[in-house]
């Protein structure tokens, strides 16, 4: 990567969720850089929303984010895989007792 | 989430080394048409095709937002005018997301900025052609947005998670692009001899670019195999011209223009369109920076960066500001 030529601090990032419509979760629809929250609002609102695709918006500095690493996705993961009797196919039922 | 790729960096010295079950894993992945998200383990030459490819697009958008700029003040009427604004900050928008989408790969905005105000980074040769009359505004949404949507609808499905779903964005916004244009076509081609002669000038000036949008042929194209292997690329370059072209002209035909290659027959054996040749010559002018507007556009952009610098200045003083009243509410 080559070396950044401006002077002009980098503007902060953020993540977008939208909430389409009540009853649904917010949802990550992208990101966008702002220098503060009431900004970074707006910035969604025209960058996000320009066609009634929401209600209600979150946005939350990525730096604040913690994720997962994909590389550890099965110590992470694959315990859950095993522990099929969580499901409820695990279970044998008659067909007589009907839908349960 | 899909930024963490900027925090952590990317050693480029440490990914020399790799692992050749790595890159075996990873295309079992892509092949199997799973998407490949940030974070993932990718190789170097992937990574680097994906920020030059969306780099390249996000650019294209941004400075595209120019030859249909031009036209805003004039616009014919108000419901054209309320359309290509709404147009113009759409593409402003499509370029944010793709850069947004490049950053995931751990590049910075300010950096993919800083390369195409440079002169370093390229966009599409497109947009180094004038809009010299309203109909071009015509031609530009049925035709290069046309040709924008042939090559964007297989980049939904890229391998690249973010670049895809940045696409999905993208073309549903696109087909009202495409849609627009053809209706100021249509108007002028309704209206006076010479409104209809003034889309025909249009049409015969924007034609040849836009097949030239695709890219060199097939025999010519450096990036395809490799693109295609790791599914960033789903069509050739000749596959996707030979479909705008199928789609388009009967367009044109129904506006009654005609496309301004003599050589231009439908193929009964195979169905389709058969154009002339292309000058190529002129696509690799207009790439190397000699085309029509080219210093144009980049003088404009560069301006436009140069006057924004106070507001973005500002906005960054009052966070600041903000943020100290903050800290000091909390700490009293």
């Amino acid at each position: 990567m080559t070396e950044p030529t401006r002077t002009e601090a980098a503007i902060p990032l953020w993540e977008v969720f939208i909430r389409a419509r009540n009853g649904l979760a917010h949802k990550h629809v992208g990101s966008l850089h702002a220098p503060d929250a009431t900004l970074a609002l707006q910035a969604a609102r025209d960058l996000y929303t320009r066609r009634g695709e929401g209600l209600s918006i979150w946005v939350v500095p990525s730096a604040a984010i913690t994720a997962s690493d994909p590389a550890e996705k099965g110590m992470m993961f694959e315990p859950t895989a095993s522990k099929i009797y969580r499901h409820p196919t695990f279970y044998e039922i008659p067909d007589e007792v009907g839908h349960m | 989430m899909y930024t963490q790729g900027l925090a952590s960096g990317v050693d480029t010295n440490e990914r020399q080394l790799e692992d050749a079950a790595l890159l075996q894993r990873f295309q079992e992945r892509i092949d199997a048409e799973e998407r490949i998200e940030p974070n993932d383990w990718m190789p170097e030459a992937y990574r680097r095709t994906l920020v030059r490819q969306i780099s390249q697009h996000a650019h294209s958008e941004i400075i595209g937002m120019q030859p249909e700029g031009n036209w805003i003040t004039r616009a014919p009427s108000l419901r054209r005018k309320a359309a290509l604004l709404a147009k113009v900050q759409d593409e402003c928008g499509h370029g944010l997301y793709l850069y947004a989408a490049a950053e995931t790969l751990g590049v910075a905005r300010e950096e993919m900025v800083d390369q195409l105000l440079a002169g370093k980074a390229k966009y599409s040769s497109i947009f180094n052609y004038p809009t010299l009359t309203w109909a071009d505004i015509g031609a530009i949404g049925w035709l290069v947005d046309g040709a924008a949507i042939m090559n964007q609808i297989p980049l939904c499905r890229c391998s690249y998670g973010p670049y895809a779903r940045a696409m999905i964005r993208v073309c549903k916004e696109e087909s009202f692009h495409q849609r627009q244009g053809y209706e100021i076509m249509l108007t002028l081609c309704r209206g006076t001899a010479e409104q209809k002669e003034m889309a025909q000038d249009a049409l015969n000036r924007w034609w040849w670019p836009c097949l030239m949008m695709f890219g060199p042929p097939d025999s010519a194209s450096q990036h395809t195999d490799t693109s295609t292997r790791w599914k960033i690329k789903r069509f050739t370059n000749d596959e996707l011209r030979r479909k705008f072209v199928d789609a388009t002209v009967p367009q044109a035909h129904f506006l009654g223009l005609t496309v301004p290659d003599p050589e231009l027959r439908f193929d009964e054996a195979t169905g389709h369109w058969v154009h002339g040749a292309i000058d190529w010559d002129e696509f690799k002018q207009v790439v190397a920076g000699n085309g029509p507007c080219n210093t144009q556009r980049l003088e404009r952009r560069r301006r436009t960066e140069q006057d924004g610098a106070w507001v973005r200045a500002a906005a960054r003083a009052f966070a600041e500001k903000e943020k100290s009243h903050r800290n000091a509410a909390a700490a009293a």
